[in-house]
């Protein structure tokens, strides 16, 4: 894994096929060992690479992935064409970056909170308490959204109360966004507090108790000790995040809102349109072109944000 | 505010005191935010058919009923999904664990010569894969696994970041403890069985718990592969349930006639119940070691 391992493994450079014959066999229970997931990884993850394949075919079903004819990028011709896409890409960025500033900040808001609590049952029952939605599924978190914002739910009857006319918030897509934005803190800001909640209590608390004897007061240890000893890990978990920006939450999105293309100008991300792809417009082709694509831009962003991490924190690079 | 008086030898501030009220108060908003659509589906659940109709939902029901949850479990669908269900989740769980710690194991050793280069093959299938389509040309025409219920645990048995996460526990264990046994003449097998597994109890505990989840919350699968409706996953029937009496209300009001005498809402909020039941007993016996655990992962990771 890191750079400075790979130069002192073998000064001869290859390894000779005998080599590794006696390493295998030296080794032999921990290579069998991983056996199983290795043919895992290669049944689940690489054979469908060959499946690529589709996005530079015309596909029949009958001709097979092989038989079908080449057509070169046609279906990523039809795809960059296709009515609307540029708002998929649009919904995917923008609707991640929302995600990453407000869950981020919503996170260490949370875990500096936590951990400036005293009473330790206090503190572990709040802790539970924000982190437990994220077990919860998308499907249940969507028939409970129906329950608040659906036709007779908690808002309309608010409203009805109030005497105002009730709001069709299922077939307006304005709002989608901020909704969005609060269930996924509601789903997951708690969650993601536990890392930060988990720095702040390695920090030295050394520091601390000179800052109180200097006069500090609680407000300032907060912005100036703990924040500027969270930016690393802030920066590396963004730049993280950053690397999947192109990846769409399917399972919140669809869970959510299905089908219903009424919503779709503001909350259809690349991978519902995949989806929709292959179940309703039957194109293969483009669905597999769309993924592929999505595949190479990912690839890419996590490269772009890994070398970023290795410049800012080069512990904490992956590769 | 919790019964704290003087801590330490420096007297607090009446400044650091209000920030501290503030802070608390924000931490109880947040969680009341957590909690109130629980409360609010958990409530309403309660209620009478007619009174969600007419009042709305509610957080104290305004006549206690069960008419819901009788239902729920006299309409069979919803224990036919919880049977298959917790099938997968615990057949699954156990071969995830097994696969997953096979793997983490042998890649936590630094002994192994070949390890980076498993590494390497492991971490380009979270950057790089297939997508939608080829995966589901696999497992639909080419293993044939529609409507087979094991559709909805080998394809998602493994999962190559939980997987790293268990390495790294393995890594953080103290090398001396396997090379006595290994001295001894134990081979790797039982030096995982015997010495490792039984100081990674916080490790082993979160990772399942985290296979329990995706198995529990899984319906991806159940919607593209399974159409056997004694086959569908609860999250999947959930799912359905909803997109049904979506479907029944439109029916409904084209047409003008009701088209059922069920409970609708309240079986729909019971079922919810129903479903989120579980998570909330296993809960609080995991989350002990879940801290901890993943904590641990994290960093290091």
């Amino acid at each position: 894994m890191k750079n400075g391992k790979k130069k002192n493994q073998k000064p001869g450079g290859r390894m000779s096929m005998a080599d590794v014959g006696k390493e295998l066999w030296k080794n032999k229970f921990l290579y069998c060992m991983a056996i199983p997931g290795i043919v895992w990884v290669c049944l689940f993850s690489y054979v469908p690479l060959y499946g690529i394949l589709i996005a530079f075919k015309k596909y029949s079903a009958s001709a097979g992935i092989w038989g079908s004819p080449w057509i070169g990028l046609e279906n990523f011709k039809f795809l960059f064409n296709y009515k609307g896409i540029g708002r998929v890409f649009f919904n995917t960025i923008f609707l991640n970056i929302l995600f990453i500033v407000f869950g981020t900040s919503m996170s260490v808001l949370l875990a500096i909170l936590f951990s400036e609590i005293k009473n330790k049952k206090f503190k572990k029952v709040s802790q539970s308490v924000a982190i437990f939605p994220n077990f919860i599924s998308w499907t249940v978190i969507s028939m409970i959204l129906t329950t608040i914002i659906g036709s007779s739910g908690m808002i309309n009857s608010i409203l009805a109360k109030m005497g105002h006319e009730p709001l069709a918030i299922y077939s307006n897509p304005t709002p989608w966004p901020f909704i969005l934005v609060l269930l996924k803190i509601w789903q997951g800001a708690g969650y993601g507090s536990i890392v930060y909640v988990a720095t702040i209590t390695g920090f030295d608390t050394g520091i601390y108790e000179a800052a109180r004897v200097d006069g500090a007061s609680k407000f300032q240890q907060i912005t100036r000790i703990t924040l500027p000893m969270l930016k690393p890990t802030i920066i590396l978990l963004t730049l993280m995040s950053i690397g999947n920006i192109f990846k769409g939450d399917f399972g919140m999105i669809y869970a959510l809102v299905g089908d219903s293309a009424k919503l779709y100008p503001t909350v259809d991300v690349v991978d519902t349109f995949t989806y929709r792809a292959l179940r309703q417009l039957n194109d293969l082709g483009m669905s597999t072109a769309t993924s592929f694509f999505q595949s190479i831009v990912g690839c890419l962003m996590v490269l772009v944000s890994n070398a970023i991490v290795r410049k800012v924190e080069p512990d904490s690079a992956i590769f | 505010m919790m019964g704290k008086k003087k801590t330490g030898g420096i007297r607090q501030s009446k400044q650091d005191r209000i920030l501290s009220y503030i802070m608390n108060g924000i931490v109880i908003l947040f969680c009341l935010y957590c909690l109130f659509p629980f409360l609010y589906v958990l409530g309403s659940s309660f209620e009478t058919e007619n009174n969600i109709l007419r009042y709305g939902y509610t957080f104290i029901p305004r006549k206690f009923t069960l008419a819901a949850y009788k239902a729920v479990l006299l309409g069979g669908g919803v224990l036919k999904a919880y049977g298959v269900t917790i099938f997968t989740a615990a057949v699954g769980t156990v071969l995830s664990m097994v696969v997953t710690i096979t793997l983490a194991y042998p890649l936590a050793q630094k002994k192994l010569k070949f390890r980076n280069q498993i590494t390497f093959f492991v971490y380009f299938t979270m950057l790089f894969n297939g997508g939608l389509v080829p995966t589901y040309l696999l497992i639909s025409k080419y293993l044939g696994m529609k409507n087979n219920i094991w559709v909805l645990v080998l394809p998602v048995m493994f999962n190559p970041w939980n997987m790293f996460l268990m390495r790294n526990f393995f890594s953080g264990i103290p090398g001396e403890l396997a090379e006595s046994a290994y001295m001894d003449g134990a081979n790797e097998f039982q030096i995982l069985l015997r010495i490792v597994l039984p100081v990674s109890v916080p490790g082993i505990a979160t990772i399942s718990l985290f296979y329990v989840l995706m198995y529990w919350n899984q319906w991806f699968n159940s919607m593209l592969y399974i159409e056997d409706r004694n086959l569908m996953t609860l999250q999947y029937y959930i799912m359905d349930l909803m997109r049904s009496a979506e479907a029944m209300k439109q029916l409904a009001m084209s047409t003008g006639v009701s088209v059922s005498n069920l409970p609708e809402e309240t079986l729909k909020l019971a079922t919810t119940i129903v479903t989120i039941g579980p998570v909330v007993f296993i809960y609080p016996f995991v989350q002990k070691y879940f801290t901890q655990g993943l904590t641990v992962g994290a960093i290091k990771g």
